[in-house]
């Protein structure tokens, strides 16, 4: 068995190696077990940095090439470890805290972004197997979990004490708030479809990728996504141009690092479920399950970039707009079209 | 809650619901395109009333031009709109020649009008790519910087530097065009013909940008009138003002081109107006190139310029307006004063009526649309 292409055969290998080590030291299961799940999450949270390390490097290809540039090449091969300079960077730097600031809530901050985001991945089925947590709400508890980001955001934004940072955090809860509706409703057409809230399942169920029967609800729920992760055209509340950087005006060092690691990791679990959702997540023929997740996961991701190198921003009241008077009634409309045609069939 | 609550050190008066907050926007700031400080007062996202504040890059022109003698001021004069800085040079000229009675030799004229036009495609480029950069849109500001610079390396091959370039000269321009240099820019043309329509694929017909320009800033004619407003943004509210047209001087009498107006008056229609002039712009670059004149290129002047005791007032049609050098002389080396009309100046003097009530976002578009740059209002 090559053990590369089956990781979660590896897992289980790993799982069964710890309880054989436990009951030679004569410690009990649940030690072994609770080892087993540090690991993992240990194991995660590195997949974690390593899925963003690679986003950031391809993004800025990729927008680079976009932009008639050739983007990073000096660190590295083609700039390959110019990721792990800016990483180490963003680490050794100091990280200030304003005068202005309200310390705990803007320590905190960064954190609670991160952790939202990354406690949303953990639910993602990866491979066919390799579900670091398999729930069967995993769906409900995807879309519930990354909801406190918005928190962190407004802690980070309102304890900065920089009017920018204000705007930015009440425009991102706002806007976060908001695009939360279309996006579960635009996934409750898959629901419908596959009869369950259980990833895997609906994975299991997907014989014919859900995209051909919900092409509108995977729209809205791309259009929700985009909005969801702040990006361009609806990174308002970071708008560059308007309020410098928003909410993260005043981090720097490791806060921000947290806040740009939150952000791709955001963005890879929408992905992530799109692909699962829409595309049949880790199905396909012959490569490996993970592998094909990961190209579906991609490919969405592409898109985000797409937007981002192409489109201008919106204003407030137009994303506001969009999102109450076109994308919600959209998806109420293609809930009632995906009933209509379940019950007739 | 006994205790007082605080933003920003400033006591919050809990029995009123909200609270006009004011923002410094700049003068370090990303949209504010140099150091241009804006003092907004918003109510939520809404500006109430904003207040340009601006003299960061104060450097007393005027008054160092009476400390100077006529050719030293000329290489300052650069240093204004340092992104169409033959219009400078030019104007400051075509007042000291005024003032001495000099006649510009017919190629230098050309000569003047190829480098001038070139300028404004290279300011457009920028304010193009900037004003993408503003409504969020990262991409264009690439693309234009890739056409400027094609610009900026035949000003490079012509004259040896790429923004200051010291090229007009009281009576001519410094050196005739380098062998090869033609043949560049005819190739370059050729390149650019396309290039508007391009920009066009991109930001015009977009409908996040179409949403964010239309109706947004809208200046009238007679509110543009009341402000002095002159160049692209007069043009953009339907008053067909445009000095190569309507006051020909040096040889723009002799070219075919159109004054393109746009009578809306709003951001998009000042966008538009722009990017067309790209396309007449590259028109009278073709014209001129294939008319060159034989003949000299500078008039007969004295190595050292000693006009008569007069005044003169001289303009041109920037890329942003009419730029004016008056220049008053006392028989000496030295100009006795001289003032500066520039466009920045007035078109950004109308932004407090046309920013009240508009959002923060807004502003940066509305800004971009103006095109003003900060060096040439501080001077």
């Amino acid at each position: 068995m090559n053990y590369l292409f089956q990781p979660d055969q590896l897992v289980a290998l790993g799982g069964a190696g710890l309880r054989t080590l436990a009951a030679w030291a004569g410690l009990p299961v649940w030690a072994a077990d609770m080892t087993g799940t540090v690991l993992v999450m240990f194991g995660l949270f590195g997949f974690c940095a390593l899925a963003v390390m690679v986003l950031v490097y391809g993004e800025r290809k990729i927008a680079a090439h976009m932009q008639a540039r050739i983007g990073p090449m000096r660190v590295g091969w083609h700039g390959i470890l110019q990721v792990i300079a800016d990483t180490i960077k963003l680490m050794l730097k100091e990280s200030e805290i304003p005068t202005q600031a309200d310390r705990p809530l803007y320590r905190a901050a960064p954190y609670v972004v991160f952790v939202a985001g990354f406690l949303a991945l953990i639910a993602i089925p990866l491979n066919k197997n390799l579900v670091p947590v398999s729930l069967n709400v995993g769906l409900l508890y995807i879309l519930a979990i990354g909801t406190p980001g918005v928190i962190g955001i407004l802690m980070a934004g309102w304890s900065s004490g920089n009017k920018y940072s204000l705007l930015g955090g009440m425009r991102s809860a706002a806007q976060m708030i908001s695009y939360e509706i279309p996006l579960v409703l635009s996934v409750l057409g898959v629901v419908m479809l596959g009869q369950t809230l259980d990833l895997y399942k609906l994975v299991e169920a997907q014989s014919i990728w859900y995209i051909v029967f919900q092409p509108l609800g995977f729209i809205i729920f791309l259009i929700a996504a985009v909005a969801e992760t702040n990006r361009n055209p609806f990174d308002i509340p970071e708008a560059e141009s308007e309020l410098t950087a928003g909410f993260h005006t005043e981090y720097g060092g490791i806060r921000f690092a947290y806040f740009f690691l939150a952000e791709y990791v955001n963005m890879f679990v929408l992905s992530a479920l799109g692909a699962t959702l829409f595309f049949g997540g880790w199905r396909g023929p012959l490569l490996p399950g993970w592998c094909w997740f990961l190209l579906k996961t991609g490919a969405i991701l592409f898109l985000f970039f797409w937007f981002r190198w192409t489109y201008p921003r919106l204003r407030t009241d137009q994303l506001m707009a969009l999102c109450w008077k076109v994308l919600t009634p959209l998806a109420f409309i293609n809930i009632l079209i995906t009933g209509l045609i379940l019950i007739l069939l | 809650m006994t205790d007082k609550l605080f933003f920003n050190n400033q006591e919050i008066d809990e029995t009123l619901d909200t609270d006009a907050i004011v923002l410094n926007m700049g003068p370090q700031h990303p949209s504010t395109h140099g150091a241009l400080r804006l003092i907004l007062k918003l109510d939520g996202e809404k500006i109430v009333s904003a207040t340009p504040d601006f003299g960061y890059v104060h450097r007393g022109f005027e008054k160092m031009a009476e400390n100077m003698t006529y050719l030293q001021f000329l290489y300052l004069t650069d240093r204004m709109d340092y992104l169409s800085a033959i219009f400078n040079e030019w104007s400051y000229c075509m007042a000291c020649e005024t003032l001495a009675g000099i006649e510009v030799p017919r190629r230098a004229d050309y000569l003047r009008v190829i480098t001038g036009e070139m300028c404004r495609l290279s300011s457009h480029l920028v304010w193009l790519g900037s004003m993408g950069m503003d409504l969020g849109a990262f991409t264009p500001l690439t693309y234009t910087f890739r056409e400027r610079e094609m610009i900026l390396e035949l000003f490079d091959l012509l004259c040896g530097q790429r923004m200051t370039f010291n090229y007009v000269r009281i009576g001519g321009v410094s050196r005739d065009i380098p062998s090869g240099f033609a043949k560049q820019l005819e190739s370059f043309l050729d390149y650019f013909e396309k290039i508007p329509d391009m920009y066009d694929q991109l930001l015009s017909d977009n409908a996040i940008f179409l949403a964010r320009t239309k109706n947004i800033g809208i200046i009238d004619a007679a509110l543009a009138h009341s402000h002095a407003m002159t160049g692209p943004n007069l043009r953009g509210a339907g008053v067909a003002l445009d000095l190569r047209k309507t006051d020909p001087y040096s040889a723009y009498a002799e070219f075919d081109f159109n004054v393109y107006v746009q009578s809306e008056g709003d951001a998009l229609a000042r966008y538009r107006v722009r990017v067309e002039e790209m396309r007449q712009s590259t028109a009278i670059i073709r014209q001129a190139l294939a008319g060159l004149p034989e003949g000299e290129i500078s008039a007969k002047v004295s190595r050292v310029f000693r006009p008569p005791a007069g005044e003169a007032y001289a303009r041109v049609e920037s890329s942003r307006g009419i730029q004016g050098f008056y220049l008053v002389s006392d028989g000496s080396s030295k100009p006795q004063r001289c003032r500066i009309r520039v466009p920045s100046f007035a078109n950004l003097s109308v932004l407090p009526k046309i920013l009240q009530g508009v959002q923060v976002a807004d502003v940066v578009a509305i800004m971009g649309s103006i095109d003003f740059i900060v060096p040439e209002i501080d001077r």
